[in-house]
Order: structure tokens, then C-alpha cells, then sequence
């Protein structure tokens, strides 16, 4: 399996770097997103938060409030205390005994962090509910804010009294001590390194939105959601607020981006229902950017210890790994299970004999974490990728060549890992190759060491990650396995209509991937037709009543695969009926611009809608065949999909001011069969500055009280086109034998390979004066303290 | 996001404006290109009662020769001051740093006048102002004045200029081919500078030196140790030891009160070694 093997850019098909039918409606401003949509009658509501990260609540006077014109009403927690059918819910209890508070979607007695809801107004219009929330009085009585988590580990304050601990659950993966302990004991290297995962805030373009309309007769809801995941969303708002399940229908309109932070239930989702029923009237809400840092998860939020024993040639033999994670005040949808996505990948890209990993999660008094780009993995790939620097650095080889000697051979895929996985495809050498060659890597080395010898006060580095991750969530008995509440499967169907179009229905969720695009690309392919025949429905749980939505670089993987697999179906079915209708052997036909003709006799064809449109009528169908030509396809994935590459970044840093500039990157990735390559390319693109802008830009601050310091974008530094050099890809192809289209996800591998690639040519440039760590992220003023902390010793 | 309630008022004169604010007083603010304004207010930081819009006065967008000085309308936006030949050929420091302000989004919309009247320490033309020893020229209702820049800038977003007067006008030298420097530390480029800083050798007729610091205290301020310095004849990294004396930097979440000294030390020298022409 060598990329030369694989056909790839088929004209409009699978391959094509076909602009994405998207982005005319997403541009122009056609598509509506919630807060665009017109609802007559909705009441709007107005979240009133916590200012504080932890205190017993008292009286909450709204009189003031409901002075205000406008202002209808206001709830408190206890007034809807009893209306719940349910808490809201976390469908990932990684252990039995993992321990979770009750939470509410309004807090009853505590708050447990800044943004927490303490009442919502309900008002005539957003402004009212604004004036609103600001002027209703809650009495306060604040408690210990809970900000470090070796702290909240201490349970010097316990934040959730029933639980009497802050510890919620340690999670284990150890398949053979004696292996570990013995590896240790023997290796003639071990590197033992700390390293701190910042928490860092989505950001997604659009903030969140939610609007509920009930039916005023028939007692249907509709729910109007900016979320990743309507067919979740319709199952909780069941759960939870006791709708019955064929009542509910759920939107997600146009939804602009997530990065995961769109995958969860949110208490403003089920107030937002819960006051649409009982007050008759459409209910809605919209985030502020502001209101969006700390009411909507984070991510990250970890201290990695990892410790690597290797032989004196720098080969490991054993890794060894003990997170701290921070749930955050309370469990939202997945909270726990985020860092246990990266539980199998600490050893990387690396033939490792001996694993050993333990995850112990805390509750502080901060907004929940919950997943963000990457989940888990960015977070293992990062103290991985750290460890090897060092690890070279102790062995005294070049970071380049300390991978060389350990990556897991071409050979010996599909790879059964020490952590329990097996990878599914894999040959990490070339992607390493191609990345050194594309940033000159001899020419910068050989610059950097003119620099330094010539004492220059702007530092040249270079780093270099190689990752793997494991997506495409997911097979529904590892799922099992892991306890999580839910399977993996998608759903597709794939109709051929009387004048010819094709309908895809599926059950994936894009918000911003194009999945509309890449569906039509493989039906395109599959049957012969014109993508922009193609149309595809999704989104909507009347229209695609059965999806498991978009997440963890799942959609193509999985929900492609499906669409693959029900083309396929509908290809079957034409073909009896064009056998029986032209009179030959199925094995006659072959599928030629979109017709079905027998073979050396060309003018003997049908077209597809010619098919389609006799699968409709039915009058002359096969006997026994239904009429219709559809295929339907719930496909559950037998293994994870394991997309690898090699990033590489030059970094330029001036010791004067401590500012990183970075000069040079290149990305060589591989994610199987590309579908479309301009997708690939732009779904690396963000990951790479969104992984980088952890390494440099990002943080959300919180001081010693739990408050968030930053909550606007002047502060939270997200990172623009400004900050980044042109991204140089490349990338090989190694499909996966996993599924029928050879295909990987590309989603979170960006922003999985960039994180520690920036890091990494940061201690690189700073490794002469002593340096080999760095806090992210590197912030100038770090960057600055930290050389003159080195020049200071060194002197 | 959502602004407390606020009365709109649109002046279509500058006596008009003055007027209203006379009317209106401490409860009136004045709304030019709202990119300072705006976001207090959409934060509620900020929550006058009236404002009175006076972005369509279009005879206060200018930018005209006038014996040794240089006029610009106080309605002149940023964009407009980074394209205007007579402003690159007479006081190409102004132009250089309009073009550097903000996104382009902001250059369209945020005006020279209203960021001077803001007298926001962290930005960048009142330190370019104070750097060139200009002027700005107030109107209320008795009349005109003209006030020196360093008399503009008294408190943290506080100014010279009363609550009953508009700013009209910005005043420079035109000092043509003095050589002139500029140095801004972001972490982003549409970022507010951590610090920054403005130089110009020479005011058009003796070779007086002026330089500006940005972010370096509660107002936009001069750095007259490095003004004397260079007086006597120091040499850039000498004069430029000099930039913090005097300061009482902030110590915020970008950046602590000594990583500021130390930063405006390193820019100064940076922006003396490298004065244009």
C-alpha cells in the first residue's frame, strides 16, 4: 500500500479539489443561523451567572428586574428544581465508581464557577433580558474558590459536599506491570518530564444559540440549536425534560464551527425547553462572546507526568504516564472520558514494549472541560513528542534521528500497540523525510549554528513532532468497553429521484467541513453522476432521523463510508433492473458517464434517472423487487482509523524583546484517500495555527478567586493570518484497510501535530543556553524571563 | 454585547454638536468612528445616555498644508491618513502609523480625532502626537482654542478637553525628511501595543528631538529623558536607558510593569537606530 497504488483525482469525483458547494450560501450570508431566524412571539432569555467560582446561594430578589419594561419573568433554580425529569447528563462514566455531582441546568443551593446559572430572565426582547439579568440581586455567600487542580487533589475544599472528595475517578491502563517496572529497571536512559496542558477556550465563530418552539396545538417542539450533535440533543431533551421522544425535533441550521465545544447538552439548550413548555411561547437565547468563555466548555486543562525508559541507543522500552485532569466544576456531556481519548497514544508513533498510563480527574471551581479539537490526543501527542526531544538530548542524538530509531516499522502493520490498539496503517519515515526536506532542514542547521557562533541575539529552532491519532469514533463495542454510554455508527441513505437528482441523507452534522461537498464527491464517483446533482440532507432530526453527528474527526470515516456503502446499494439495485430491462447479465453492464451499458454493444443503455425513473413508476420491475431506488446503510466501523504525518517548524527568537516569530512550517500528513484535497488542505491549515496558538497565543487565565481574566478577544489571544508563515503540506497516502474507501479523518490531526512541533523548535533554539522547557504558552514575556534566568546562571 | 439604552442624536453641524453636548452634558458622549466608544459600551463599561453622532461631518475629514504645519480634520480615519501623499511627504511618521493600526476593518471606521480625544495610553498617534509636539484645536461654546499636546492628556482616558467641547482639529509640524522612528510590541498584529513607541528628530526647523511611549503609564507620554540625552549628543543605546525613567508602567495580564521598562528601552534604541529616512 504505497501512495502510487491508489487512483486518486478522479475529474469531479473522489479526489477532486472541488470548491465546496457550501460556501456560496455560507458567504453571502444566505444561510441562517439561529440567531438569524425570524420566530414570532419568542420571548427571549437572559442568563443570570455567578460572579463568583464558588458560593452558597441566598435570597434572589428580581423585583428590580421585573420593574424593568419588557421583563416577564424571572426563574430561579428551586422554581424549576422540580420540573426535571432528569440532571443533566454525562453519557461517559469512565468507572464504576466515578463520582458526579447532580447538576442542574439552573444551580440550586451552590455555584460552583463563574458563569454559572443562578436564574434566567425571561423577557420580550434580548435588550430587556440584558437590562434584566442585570438587575436581578442574588445574595451571595462565597466559599474557597478550588483553582489549582493539585490543590482541588488535596480536597483541602471539597466543592461538592454529597461527594465528600474532589477526586472523581482514577482510570488505569496498565496491560503489564511487571513489563514497566522491569523496563525501568534496566534502561540505560530515563527521562522523567512535567508538563502543564493549559485550559483553552473553543472559540468557535459563532457562539452558541437556542431557540424552542412549541406547537401550540399538536405539543410538538422544535428546537433550534448551534450544536454539533441534534440527534443527541433530541435524545437528552427527553432524558432530561421528559418530552417524549416523538414530540421533539431538532435543528441545527447553518452552525458555525465548534471544535467540539458544540458537542455537549447545555443547560441554556434544556431551560430554553423547559420555559418554552411551560410558558406556551417560543423561548431563545443567544450567547454573548464574552457570556461564551465561561459558560461554554473548555479544553485541555492537565499536568502530564511522563516518564520514558529507553536502551543506551535511545530505543524506548517502556512509557510511563500519570495525568492530573480538570473535569471543571461538573461533568458535561463527556467530560471524564476526554483525556482517555489520549490514553492509548502516549507512545506515539513508536514501537514500545511496555505501557503504563493512569488518569486521575479532579473537580475545580472553573468552567466544565469537555472536548476540544483533538480531545486527548493533542494532550498525548504533545508530552510524547516533548519526551522524545529530551530523550535525544540525553542520548546526545539529533531529535530527527531519535525518531528514526524508534518509529514502528512499515512493516509491521496493522500494528498490535502495547496500550491495547491496533493501527490500523502506517509509514512514518517518508512523512518525516518530506517535512525536513520542504524547510531546508540542513540549510536552517547550518544557519542556526552560523548564528550561534557568531553570538546573534536572534535564535534560529527547529522542531519537529511526528503524530498518530486514533479517530473516526468509533467501533460501538470499544465504545462498550470504555462505558461509554453510546455507539459509534452512522447512518446514510442515498436515493436516486424520478428527474435524476440523488438525495443523500445523513446523519452526520457538519458546522463548517463540507460535508455537502465530499458527500457528492463519492456518490459522484459511486454512480457516475455530477456532484451538483447531488443533494444532502442533514441537520434536521425530521429529514435524518437517525445520525450519531460530527465529532472526533469521525464524519468521513464513518459517516462517509456510509454514504459509500449505500451508493453502493443503489448501484446494486440499478443494475438488476437495467439486467432485466435491457435484457442481459447483471455482469454485462458497466457504469459509463452515468449510464449503465452493456458491454461492447454501447447503445444498448440507461441512464440513471432512466432507472430511477422505472424504479419509480414500477412497472416493469424485476419480481419481487420494491419499487424505489434507495439504498440504506447504518455502518458500524471495526476499528478506529489511525491518520499520521510529521510537522516541522523553524522559530525565530529575538533575546531582546522574547518574541517567537515563526518563519518556516511544513506539514506532511497522511489521512488515507483524500476525498477532496482542498478540504484536507484547509482542515490542516486551521488545525495547524489552532494547535500552534496553544504553544503561543492561547490561555484562558484564571486568578487565585476562579475568575476568568480574559473573556474577550482583546485578551484571549487568538491568533490571525497576520501571526503565521504560508504553510508549506505535502502529504502520502496510506489508506486504511478499515474501511471500504481507504479513507482517515483530518479533522484534529493539525492541530494534534502542531502543538509540540512549535514548543519543540522553541527549547530547540534555547537548548545552548540550558533551557528544555517552556510554559505555554511561550508567551514573549516567558520567553524573555526565561533567557535571562538561563543568562543569569550561566554568568 | 448588548449596550445599555442610549438616546441617538446626529449632529450635522460642529456648532450643532456643541450645542447638544451643552445640553446634554456629562450624560452625552460623542460618537465618531465608535471603535473605542462601541466596545465599552457593548460591554457595558461605558453607558451614556445620549449619543451625539457626529461621523458624518464631512468637512472635518481633511488633510492640508499650512505654512510649516500640517491640518487634519479630526474626522479623518486612519485608511485616509496612511494614503495621503501630502501626509507621507510632510509627516510620514503619522501616515506610517495610521497604516498599522488595527485591521483594516478598524482603519475605515476609527478616526485620528477620536483616538485622541479617547487618550488611550496604549494608542499609537497620541504618542505620535506628543512625539511631534503638536496640537489640537477644541471648539465650544465660546469659541476656539488650541491645546498644546502636552497639556491633552491629563488622567487614564481623561483629556484637556471639556465636557461642552469637540475636538475639531490635529495640528503638526511639518517636518518633511526629519528622520523619525517606530517601534510597536504586539503579540498580535491588530493588537494594542504592549508597548511603542514614536521618534522624530527634528521639528521641521531645528533638529529638537521628540519621542512618545505608548502603554507606558495612565496616559500617552513623552520620554523627556531620552529627549535630553539625545540633546547632548548621546548615542542611541545611551539615550535610550533612558526610555522608562519616570514611567509608572502597567502590570496587566500581557505584560508585567518591568518586562514595559525593559521592552521600552529595547524600542526606543531599536526605533532611534532605525529612523527614516
Amino acid at each position: 500500500m504505497t501512495a502510487t497504488d491508489v487512483p486518486q483525482a478522479v475529474e469531479r469525483g473522489v479526489g477532486a479539489r472541488l470548491p465546496r458547494k457550501e460556501d456560496a450560501r455560507l458567504l453571502t450570508g444566505e444561510a441562517r443561523f439561529v440567531d438569524d431566524l425570524s420566530i414570532p412571539g419568542a420571548l427571549w432569555l437572559g442568563m443570570v451567572r455567578s460572579p463568583f467560582a464558588h458560593a452558597r446561594l441566598g435570597n434572589v430578589d428580581a423585583s428590580a428586574a421585573l420593574a424593568i419594561p419588557g421583563v416577564r419573568h424571572v426563574f430561579t433554580g428551586a422554581d424549576l428544581r422540580d420540573g426535571w425529569a432528569a440532571a443533566m447528563p454525562c453519557a461517559w462514566p469512565v468507572t464504576e465508581d466515578m463520582k458526579a455531582p447532580d447538576h442542574w441546568p439552573i444551580a440550586v443551593d451552590k455555584a460552583c464557577y463563574v458563569g454559572d446559572i443562578v436564574a434566567v430572565v425571561v423577557a420580550d426582547s434580548r435588550y430587556a433580558a440584558v437590562d434584566g439579568v442585570d438587575a436581578v440581586e442574588v445574595d451571595y455567600d462565597p466559599l474557597e474558590a478550588v483553582v489549582d487542580l493539585e490543590d482541588a487533589a488535596s480536597d483541602r475544599t471539597v466543592i461538592h459536599d454529597g461527594l465528600g472528595t474532589n477526586r472523581s475517578y482514577t482510570w488505569t491502563l496498565v496491560p503489564d506491570p511487571d513489563a514497566v517496572e522491569r523496563a525501568f529497571a534496566e534502561a540505560a536512559h530515563v527521562v522523567r518530564e512535567r508538563y502543564l496542558q493549559q485550559r483553552l477556550i473553543p472559540v468557535a465563530i459563532e457562539p452558541r444559540g437556542v431557540a424552542a418552539v412549541p406547537g401550540v396545538y399538536g405539543g410538538d417542539l422544535t428546537v433550534y440549536s448551534a450544536t454539533q450533535i441534534p440527534h443527541i440533543l433530541k435524545i437528552m431533551i427527553t432524558a432530561t425534560c421528559g418530552v417524549p421522544e416523538a414530540k421533539v425535533r431538532v435543528i441545527a441550521p447553518a452552525v458555525g464551527g465548534g471544535f467540539g465545544s458544540k458537542l455537549n447538552i447545555y443547560a441554556e439548550e434544556l431551560i430554553a425547553v423547559a420555559l418554552a413548555r411551560r410558558l406556551g411561547v417560543p423561548t431563545r437565547w443567544t450567547e454573548g462572546r464574552s457570556e461564551n468563555s465561561v459558560a461554554t466548555i473548555q479544553g485541555r486543562g492537565q499536568i502530564q507526568d511522563i516518564e520514558l525508559a529507553a536502551d543506551a541507543d535511545g530505543k524506548v522500552t517502556a512509557v510511563r504516564v500519570k495525568l492530573l485532569a480538570d473535569m471543571g466544576a461538573y461533568m458535561q456531556l463527556v467530560t471524564p472520558g476526554i483525556p482517555l481519548l489520549g490514553a492509548f497514544l502516549y507512545g506515539g508513533v513508536y514501537d514500545v514494549p511496555a505501557y503504563s498510563f493512569e488518569c486521575t480527574g479532579v473537580f475545580t471551581t472553573k468552567t466544565p472541560t469537555d472536548a476540544y479539537r483533538g480531545a486527548g490526543r493533542p494532550e498525548a501527542t504533545y508530552a510524547i513528542e516533548r519526551a522524545m526531544e529530551s530523550l535525544a538530548r540525553e542520548v546526545g542524538v539529533d531529535s530527527a534521528e531519535i525518531r528514526r530509531r524508534n518509529y514502528i516499522p512499515s512493516d509491521r502493520f496493522p500494528y498490535d500497540a502495547s496500550s491495547g490498539l491496533t493501527f490500523d496503517s502506517g509509514n512514518y519515515e517518508p512523512t518525516l523525510d518530506r517535512a525536513l526536506e520542504l524547510v531546508d532542514h540542513g540549510g536552517r542547521r547550518a544557519e542556526q549554528q552560523r548564528r550561534r557562533d557568531a553570538g546573534d541575539t536572534k535564535h534560529l529552532g527547529i522542531g519537529i513532532a511526528t503524530y498518530v491519532e486514533m479517530c473516526g469514533l468509533a467501533p460501538s463495542r470499544v465504545l462498550a468497553s470504555l462505558n461509554y454510554a453510546a455507539g459509534g455508527w452512522e447512518a446514510a441513505t442515498v436515493r436516486v429521484l424520478p428527474t435524476g437528482t440523488v438525495q443523500v441523507v445523513s446523519g452526520t452534522t457538519p458546522h463548517g467541513q463540507g460535508h455537502e461537498t465530499c458527500w457528492s464527491q463519492i456518490v459522484a464517483d459511486k454512480l457516475g453522476v455530477d456532484p451538483d446533482s447531488v443533494e444532502v440532507l442533514h441537520s434536521d432530526t425530521a429529514v435524518s432521523p437517525i445520525g450519531m453527528d460530527t465529532y472526533g474527526s469521525r464524519s468521513l470515516p464513518v459517516g462517509g463510508v456510509a454514504v459509500a456503502m449505500a451508493s453502493d446499494q443503489v448501484l446494486d439495485k440499478a443494475r438488476r433492473i437495467a439486467s432485466h430491462q435491457l435484457e442481459c447479465a447483471e455482469d454485462d453492464l458497466e457504469l459509463v458517464d452515468g449510464e449503465l451499458r452493456v458491454k461492447g454493444t454501447p447503445t444498448k443503455a440507461m441512464t440513471l434517472q432512466a432507472v430511477a425513473f422505472e424504479a419509480f413508476s414500477a412497472h416493469d420491475l424485476p419480481d419481487g423487487m420494491e419499487p424505489n431506488l434507495v439504498g440504506q446503510v447504518t455502518y458500524d466501523p471495526p476499528n478506529f482509523v489511525f491518520p499520521f504525518g510529521t510537522h516541522v517548524a523553524v522559530v525565530e527568537i529575538d533575546e531582546e524583546t522574547g518574541g517567537v516569530e515563526l518563519l518556516d512550517y511544513a506539514a506532511v500528513d497522511d489521512c488515507g484517500v483524500q476525498v477532496n484535497p482542498m478540504i484536507v488542505e484547509g482542515q490542516l491549515h486551521g488545525g495547524i495555527v489552532q494547535g500552534a496558538a496553544q504553544a503561543l497565543w492561547e490561555e484562558a487565565m484564571y486568578d487565585d478567586d476562579g475568575l476568568l481574566r480574559n473573556p474577550t478577544l482583546t485578551d484571549y489571544c487568538v491568533p490571525s493570518t497576520a501571526e503565521v508563515p504560508s504553510i508549506k503540506l505535502d502529504h502520502t497516502v496510506t489508506p486504511s484497510p478499515t474501511n471500504p474507501l481507504g479513507v482517515k479523518g483530518i479533522g484534529e490531526a493539525g492541530t494534534i501535530g502542531s502543538t509540540p512541533t512549535v514548543i519543540n523548535a522553541i527549547v530547540d533554539a534555547l537548548a545552548p543556553l540550558g533551557i528544555t522547557d517552556i510554559a505555554m504558552p511561550a508567551t514573549p514575556e516567558r520567553v524573555w524571563a526565561a533567557i535571562r534566568e538561563a543568562r543569569e546562571a550561566q554568568a | 454585547m448588548i449596550p445599555a439604552a442610549f438616546d441617538y442624536q446626529r449632529a450635522s453641524s460642529v456648532d450643532e454638536a456643541v450645542g447638544l453636548l451643552g445640553e446634554h452634558g456629562d450624560d452625552a458622549k460623542l460618537l465618531a468612528g465608535g471603535h473605542s466608544l462601541l466596545p465599552l459600551m457593548r460591554l457595558r463599561l461605558a453607558a451614556p445616555a445620549v449619543l451625539i453622532d457626529i461621523g458624518r461631518l464631512d468637512d472635518l475629514s481633511y488633510v492640508r498644508s499650512d505654512g510649516g504645519q500640517v491640518l487634519i480634520g479630526a474626522l479623518t480615519r486612519h485608511q485616509d491618513l496612511a494614503t495621503s501623499d501630502e501626509l507621507r511627504d510632510q509627516v510620514p511618521l503619522l501616515a506610517h502609523i495610521a497604516g498599522q493600526i488595527g485591521d483594516p476593518q478598524v482603519r475605515h471606521r476609527g478616526t485620528i480625532g477620536g483616538s485622541i480625544a479617547h487618550g488611550d495610553p496604549a494608542s499609537d498617534l497620541p504618542a505620535a502626537l506628543l512625539a511631534l509636539r503638536g496640537t489640537v484645536v477644541a471648539r465650544g461654546p465660546g469659541g476656539e482654542r488650541e491645546i498644546a499636546s502636552d497639556e491633552m492628556f491629563t488622567g487614564f482616558l481623561e483629556t484637556a478637553l471639556a465636557p461642552d467641547e469637540v475636538l475639531t482639529e490635529i495640528r503638526v509640524p511639518a517636518v518633511g525628511a526629519a528622520p523619525w522612528g517606530f517601534q510597536k510590541f504586539v503579540r498580535r498584529a491588530q493588537d494594542w501595543a504592549i508597548v511603542g513607541c514614536a521618534t522624530v528628530l527634528g521639528n521641521g526647523t531645528s533638529a529638537e528631538p521628540g519621542v512618545g511611549l505608548v502603554h507606558m503609564g495612565a496616559t500617552p507620554l513623552r520620554a523627556p529623558g531620552v529627549e535630553d540625552a539625545l540633546r547632548s549628543g548621546a548615542s542611541p543605546r545611551d539615550a535610550a536607558a533612558r526610555a522608562d525613567e519616570g514611567t509608572d508602567p502597567p502590570d496587566d495580564l500581557n505584560a508585567s510593569a518591568e518586562y514595559r521598562r525593559h521592552l521600552a528601552q529595547v524600542l526606543v534604541r531599536r526605533a532611534l537606530e532605525s529612523t527614516q529616512p
